[in-house]
């Protein structure tokens, strides 16, 4: 069972059915709308929506773009900072004392509520939603990250002491890799919280993105514009999550080969 | 001679003045090239004492000296292996076996043909590349013994490094690390409760008593080396571990 035929089929295979099961989903959805004669406004048709989509994909996908940008940036901002701080609180217990119960009464701020400050801190551009993202990601980022560092087997800990290891050196070599598995945990929650807070961010003010995009159709009550834009955004949503998993798989190579073969 | 290690009435409690007493005013010396096992019940107190020459912990009382050195620190080339055997699983099996070149910054190069030499004479070859996840507990354990010699110890303090393996690899590695002892005579200290690897592998027996841990017997293993597996059926070697266990059952730690 080896070939790449059979790989590549078993692989096909696999991918098959989670298509298949989408595929039904929306046949399902179809059905529905058209037996019930449900009016667009409350639930479109899947057909509806790729239709709204195919009459202005470059439109979509500009938008798109945009909100793909603000989620990437706040994420990107999101993770340095949290394993930078999650280093920090592990490394410093007085640090940690002083500092995260601050940072977790911080974080227990609806960003939506603090979001129109940042427009007035940050201007009207893309600054402030990236901020608004980074700050409902980095969360997530602290504890996973922090978690995995300290995770480490007290053996491996007294094993380094006895080999005379720099700080430094155990961070790199011991509590970085071992935080991995845990950090990507985290990384994917991330993720979703990002893509989530740029939408919260362009509902706020925005002209551009696919939460504008859903603000204002909303406001035309054009349900078909507003789920187009959803569907897209679960797209991305998923898209994201793959790569994150594909990252994982490529950082992790010591766990191939455990289960299975 | 001098001894490499002098315990003076080392004493180890922890958490305060009244708290656990490990260890209860235990001396001993240990001479170069010895194979000291220290054998006791669960939670005597042997591992804790291993800890103090290993610098990890600093005893209550008493003086504890390497080389006539007070242990105030992890000692310098020390080789030390686990019960788990705390291996690095990101990390392949030559890195694990190279680490404490990487933590001691000394050039990976130089000590790349050791590690590679280590590897064989465990009957790891060709495992360089491989993750430890991908390897059996007792092939796991070989690795770590690979890392502890890597810096060519003086000193090997081992805590139940076999303790997790089953009875075949178990006596596989006896046998493995006593050819290891007979041809480096590295001085070693080897926690365990299991008498007859202990008396297998020893040139001495420290029978520790219950907890609080003290030295109760100090046992000379007049068996000549290079040792085999067969020896455990001679009259000398079921000699002594029957004097061990009468020592147990006295200790009340064995009732039968």
């Amino acid at each position: 069972m080896s070939n790449p035929f059979t790989i590549m089929t078993a692989g096909l295979r696999r991918g098959l059915s989670p298509i298949l099961a989408t595929l039904a989903f929306f046949a399902i959805w179809e059905v529905f709308v058209v037996l019930l004669d449900v009016r667009p406004i409350l639930l479109p048709a899947p057909h509806l929506i790729a239709q709204e989509i195919a009459a202005f994909p470059l439109w979509f996908l500009e938008n798109t773009f945009y909100t793909l940008g603000v989620t990437l940036l706040g994420f990107a901002v999101a993770v340095v900072l949290g394993v930078l701080f999650a280093i920090a609180i592990v490394e410093s217990p007085a640090f940690e004392r002083m500092v995260f119960p601050l940072f977790v009464a911080l974080n227990s701020v609806p960003k939506v509520a603090i979001a129109p400050l940042f427009i007035i801190w940050l201007g009207t551009g893309a600054e402030p939603k990236i901020a608004i993202t980074t700050l409902i990601a980095v969360f997530a980022v602290v504890i996973d990250a922090s978690l995995g560092l300290r995770s480490v087997q007290p053996d491996i800990l007294d094993l380094a002491k006895v080999l005379h290891g720099s700080r430094l050196k155990v961070l790199w070599r011991i509590k970085l890799p071992c935080a991995l598995p845990s950090l990507f945990a985290g990384l994917k929650v991330a993720m979703s919280l990002a893509l989530v807070g740029a939408i919260v961010g362009e509902f706020v003010s925005s002209q551009k993105g696919l939460g504008y995009i859903i603000l204002s159709a909303q406001g035309n009550f054009d349900t078909p514009r507003v789920f187009a834009a959803i569907l897209i955004l679960s797209i991305l949503g998923f898209v994201l999550i793959a790569i994150l998993n594909v990252l994982e798989t490529a950082a992790l190579p010591w766990r191939r080969g455990k289960t299975g073969h | 001679m001098r001894p490499v290690i002098r315990a003076e009435r080392v004493a180890k409690r922890f958490g305060g003045p009244d708290g656990l007493l490990a260890l209860d005013e235990v001396s001993l010396s240990i001479q170069e090239g010895e194979f000291v096992s220290l054998l006791g019940p669960s939670g005597c107190g042997k591992s804790t004492f291993l800890r103090c020459l290993a610098g990890l912990e600093r005893q209550s009382q008493g003086v504890l000296d390497l080389n006539g050195v007070p242990i105030e620190a992890p000692p310098e080339k020390l080789g030390i292996a686990f019960q788990r055997d705390a291996l690095l699983d990101w990390c392949t099996v030559r890195d694990n076996v190279l680490l404490p070149a990487y933590f001691g910054d000394l050039p990976r190069k130089a000590y790349e043909p050791r590690a590679e030499t280590l590897l064989d004479m465990v009957g790891l070859t060709g495992f360089g590349d491989a993750y430890p996840a991908t390897l059996s507990g007792g092939m796991r354990q070989r690795v770590a013994i690979c890392r502890s010699l890597l810096l060519e110890p003086k000193l090997l303090l081992m805590d139940e490094p076999f303790g997790a393996l089953d009875a075949m690899t178990r006596d596989q590695l006896n046998i493995d690390l006593h050819k290891i002892w007979a041809e480096r005579k590295m001085t070693t200290v080897f926690v365990t409760h299991s008498i007859s690897e202990a008396v297998f592998l020893s040139s001495r027996v420290l029978v520790f008593s219950g907890r609080p841990g003290r030295v109760h017997a100090d046992i000379a293993i007049d068996i000549p080396t290079p040792r085999h597996l067969a020896d455990r059926e001679s009259p000398a070697f079921t000699g002594y571990v029957r004097q061990i266990r009468g020592i147990f059952e006295t200790m009340g730690l064995i009732h039968d």
